[in-house]
């Protein structure tokens, strides 16, 4: 049996990756939406979940392999412009609306964490893969970064 | 004759997505059928405010560059 699925302003992101270049680009998403009255859902997993550890927040951002020789211009760049931490417009977006942010239970037992209170304060509930599906199926945009 | 804002919200400086964000907030703070004034650096801030305002039932009455440099954006508040 086919079930019919009619799609909301909803968006939901699987967060797998730990760099801050790509980081920003699920914070940037996650806060327009909050801000248009949008749903969003973010589920952070591997990379993506260890760049939410509460000790990993404090550390020095890293970026993509492909592009580390551009860094610490980057970093410094954003420094300049007074860009605020990714994970600090992630926490605005939660507080401006309707957001909700989990963490990938596999993930969070191969990290050897505990429990949620090892994770951003930001993070909702450790969940799994059929959460995840059953909340963005009515998702109109889903993306993977 | 020229519309007198509620409330300025000063965005210059600041960058995607920080003024719409604070676009979202600065409207509940002004009533229903008055305007926010929002000052932006941003040239994404033009387009997507409209955007946002279009989602969100508010009217942008005006978006203009003054000729100091930087956008002036009126965004009437319609629920």
């Amino acid at each position: 049996m086919s079930e019919k699925v009619e799609k909301r302003n909803k968006l939901a992101i699987i967060a797998w990756s730990g760099t801050a270049d790509k980081l920003y680009s699920v914070a940037t998403l996650a806060g327009a939406a909050a801000a248009g009255g949008w749903e969003v859902e973010v589920f952070f997993t591997f990379w993506g979940l260890n760049a939410i550890r509460k000790e990993m927040l404090n550390a020095p951002p890293k970026t993509s392999a492909d592009f580390a020789e551009h860094g610490p211009a980057v970093t410094e760049a954003m420094k300049q412009m007074n860009i605020p931490p990714w994970f600090e417009m992630l926490r605005q977006a939660k507080a401006m609306g309707k957001v909700k942010v989990y963490a990938c239970s596999t993930t969070t037992e191969m990290f050897g964490i505990k429990d949620k209170s090892a994770l951003a304060d930001f993070v909702d509930d450790i969940v799994g893969a059929a959460t995840y599906l059953e909340r963005a199926k009515d998702a109109a945009i889903t993306l993977f970064i | 004759m020229s519309i007198k804002p509620a409330k300025t919200l000063d965005t210059r400086g600041k960058f995607c997505p920080i003024p719409v964000m604070e676009t979202a907030k600065a409207i509940t703070l002004i009533g229903v059928g008055e305007v926010l004034e929002v000052l932006a650096t941003d040239p994404a801030a033009d387009p997507d405010i409209k955007a946002w305002a279009k989602r969100m039932g508010h009217e942008v009455v005006s978006a203009e560059k003054t000729p100091e440099g930087y956008l002036r954006i009126l965004v009437k508040r319609l629920k």
